[in-house]
């Protein structure tokens, strides 16, 4: 049960991220519910799920190799970047690791915010940088040739569009 | 230090990990990754191009002018592609 607060909603320690690194599937609606379970506040969840692609007909698996130790470290300190930036009452980030199949799913993340602008802005924020911080890398098995994918030069160039702090949707200063 | 390689260049090297005594005369990063490339064929190789290695010490992204110590975890990687 959660208990009443004797403090201002502003006062109150701000939610700890959940991140998770797991081999499992994960629970889209199992996630929605957590992230927004015993807080009225919330007024938007945005949720945004990665899954492995097979463009050619070709891929048989994915393997996704990660730096344990670091990524949930890198995870982390990317979820207190975006709750620096926005006001969220809820973020999630659930990466996978090891072998997936065409369709399945690689990545959760969630934001939850009082209004729309927050978590969308949060969700799109959490994911460039994870896609270029985040220590995953991905190995195609396409029928007997493996191969490394490459890093994408687009994944960094978007990374400029919140070098300007002040965005619609973040934070206000003092108040 | 523990050096630790991950995808493509553990992969190159045979290794995903050793440890390596600093050698004299490295105080970065740059300086470590030249050394690299003069441990044979096969680091020469995996170290070759910068353009697609990455470090990170103690768990954390490094550039090359990051000092290094002897104590150090430094994990070599190419660029990453999660998400």
């Amino acid at each position: 049960m959660k208990m009443k607060s004797p403090f201002s909603p502003l006062l109150q320690a701000a939610k700890v991220a959940r991140i998770l690194v797991q081999k499992e599937d994960f629970d889209l609606n199992k996630e929605v519910t957590a992230i927004s379970a015993g807080e009225n506040r919330i007024g938007a969840v945005v949720t945004f799920t990665g899954t492995v692609r097979d463009m050619n007909g070709t891929l048989q698996s994915m393997t996704l190799e990660h730096y344990p130790g670091m990524t949930e470290r890198e995870l982390s300190r990317i979820a207190k970047e975006a709750e620096g930036r926005w006001s969220l009452h809820g973020c999630t980030i659930i990466h996978r690791f090891g072998k997936l199949l065409p369709g399945d799913n690689i990545v959760l993340v969630a934001t939850a915010s009082a209004h729309r602008q927050a978590a969308f802005e949060a969700a799109q924020f959490l994911m460039d940088f994870l896609k270029s911080d985040a220590p995953f890398w991905k190995k195609e098995d396409c029928g007997g040739e493996n191969k490394w994918v490459d890093a994408k030069q687009s994944d960094l160039d978007v990374l400029s569009r919140w070098q300007t702090k002040k965005m619609p949707g973040t934070k206000p200063g003092n108040t | 230090m523990q050096l630790v390689y991950f995808a493509s260049v553990r992969e190159s090297l045979g290794l995903s990990q050793e440890s390596y005594g600093l050698p004299e005369g490295i105080t970065n990063v740059a300086q470590l990754i030249s050394h690299m490339r003069s441990r044979g064929d096969k680091f020469a190789a995996a170290f070759s191009d910068s353009l697609k290695l990455r470090v990170a010490v103690n768990q954390v992204h490094a550039q090359a002018d990051q000092l290094v110590k002897d104590e150090d975890e430094i994990a070599f990687f190419p660029p990453v592609t999660g998400g």
